[in-house]
């Protein structure tokens, strides 16, 4: 359980790493925080001939917010992020999604973007980024492509960065006043890939009625799922239609079977971590929604 | 077939600065274990699992199986063997584990050791809920955890000053 040789770059400013990673194309990979990275590479599943080393790189370790987005960059460490006081205020699905990230050993370590570009179809992120639309910043030495999370996911482990694009940042739109989010997941033990997880987000109109519920649903499809559960909710209490939820998610989702879970067990709990990912987000969304 | 040149890599571990050379890939609980011969810190799953190989860098708990290295140039590294009191006798969290007979075998102990002791700076007086959380992401296997979370309370209990222990700072 030995990692192949690799040659390792350290670049000293961002620059110098789009450069770098330009150069090396397709033989190049980039090196965050590293926990999904180095297990595969000890596994000999991965085995890049070059690295570069973006961790010391203090211009990407980043959160701000601006015209009405966070913005994480590369360098921001999931722990920071899930505790950023700023980031629960403007979008509180990030937090509730990273404390469903491994351990908070990993999260002290691992990054926000690094998970949104490794893109397991098992993981939190991705669900965020996509159910709120936001937005990844690729950059390379023509410049800063901005892709939408939705053009971002092309399927497992596969995304729309090329060889020597990096990350820079990824964009969360703050969550407009009057909605709610919730995220809800299950898995075998503690701090495993969920066999599902749903992100879930609710809007109240003008009326104080919920006007809007989507899901992304994770683990049951090569990227996660968005659904539009906007028919389910029944009346101006907001209470959710199982059937009309049920057939919404089966119309949606088709998950395939393996050793953690069967094919007919993944559609069961998605129907329930999306009854229960919802049931909260509208709950959060009428109570005014922004504080958890 | 790539070459490897070994790279000077310089750490603070538990306070010495440490030089080595060392190939790229070389994992940190390797350097640990291997080049420093700091034996305590064990490596059990190798993938980021069982926690065994935790360490603390610049204070924050992290798998010394998951980092390269080289990425972690400068950093203060503490290992188990630097979770001990300054007399060379057991730290608290050490005679908390002792004390309460939470260790059996003794593999997963070191990864313990540091992950509460980082812990308990964060969290000093946690309730048994939030000990049970604060290690979920180690793994033992001998002793049913009961014994492991009394000692991260003792440690607790231990390491708080006497006037702010009862209904102190909690989270």
């Amino acid at each position: 359980m030995k990692p192949s040789p690799f040659t390792y770059h350290r670049p000293t400013s961002v620059g110098e790493a789009v450069s770098t990673l330009a150069g090396l194309g397709a033989s190049g990979k980039v090196l965050a925080g590293g926990q999904s990275l180095v297990p595969l590479m000890s596994m000999r599943l991965s085995a890049p001939d070059h690295l570069v080393d973006i961790n010391g790189l203090a211009e990407l370790d980043t959160v701000e917010v601006s015209d009405g987005q966070v913005r994480i960059g590369a360098g921001a460490r999931q722990a920071r992020v899930e505790r950023d006081a700023v980031v629960r205020d403007t979008v509180p699905l990030l937090g509730q999604a990273l404390v469903n990230v491994a351990h908070p050993t990993i999260r002290n370590r691992g990054t926000v973007v690094g998970s949104l570009v490794h893109a397991d179809p098992s993981a939190e992120l991705p669900a965020v980024l996509l159910l709120l639309g936001g937005v990844m910043e690729l950059r390379s030495p023509d410049g800063v492509r901005e892709v939408a999370a939705t053009d971002f996911f092309l399927g497992p482990m596969s995304t729309a960065a090329r060889p020597g694009d990096l990350a820079v940042a990824a964009r969360f739109p703050c969550q407009p006043p009057g909605s709610g989010t919730s995220f809800v997941e299950v898995s075998r033990r503690h701090g495993d890939f969920a066999l599902c997880g749903a992100a879930a987000v609710a809007v109240t109109g003008p009326d104080g009625a919920i006007s809007s519920a989507r899901v992304a649903l994770v683990g049951v499809g090569g990227t996660a799922v968005v659904v539009d559960m906007t028919p389910a909710v029944r009346g101006s209490g907001g209470d959710l239609d199982p059937s009309v939820r049920d057939g919404l998610v089966d119309e949606h989702v088709d998950p395939e079977g393996d050793i953690h879970a069967t094919a007919d067990y993944r559609r069961e709990l998605a129907r329930v971590v999306t009854g229960r990912a919802l049931e909260q987000a509208v709950g959060r969304a009428r109570d005014g929604g922004r504080r958890r | 077939m790539t070459t490897e040149t070994p790279m000077h890599l310089s750490l603070v571990v538990n306070g010495t600065r440490r030089e080595v050379e060392v190939p790229a890939r070389r994992l940190l609980s390797d350097v640990l274990r291997h080049d420093l011969g700091l034996t305590g810190t064990h490596v059990g799953c190798e993938h980021g699992v069982c926690g065994a190989c935790t360490v603390l860098v610049d204070g924050a708990p992290m798998r010394s199986c998951l980092l390269f290295a080289v990425s972690v140039e400068g950093a203060e590294v503490t290992t188990v063997e630097g979770c001990r009191a300054a007399d060379g006798s057991l730290g608290p969290v050490q005679a908390a584990f002792r004390d309460c007979h939470a260790l059996q075998c003794g593999f997963c102990t070191p990864g313990f050791v540091t992950t509460v002791t980082a812990y308990l700076r964060e969290n000093r007086a946690p309730t048994e809920t939030e000990a049970r959380e604060a290690i979920s992401g180690n793994l033992c296997r001998c002793t049913g955890y009961q014994n492991i979370v009394a000692a991260v309370l003792k440690a607790a209990e231990a390491t708080v000053p006497a006037e702010a222990a009862p209904g102190g700072e909690r989270r």
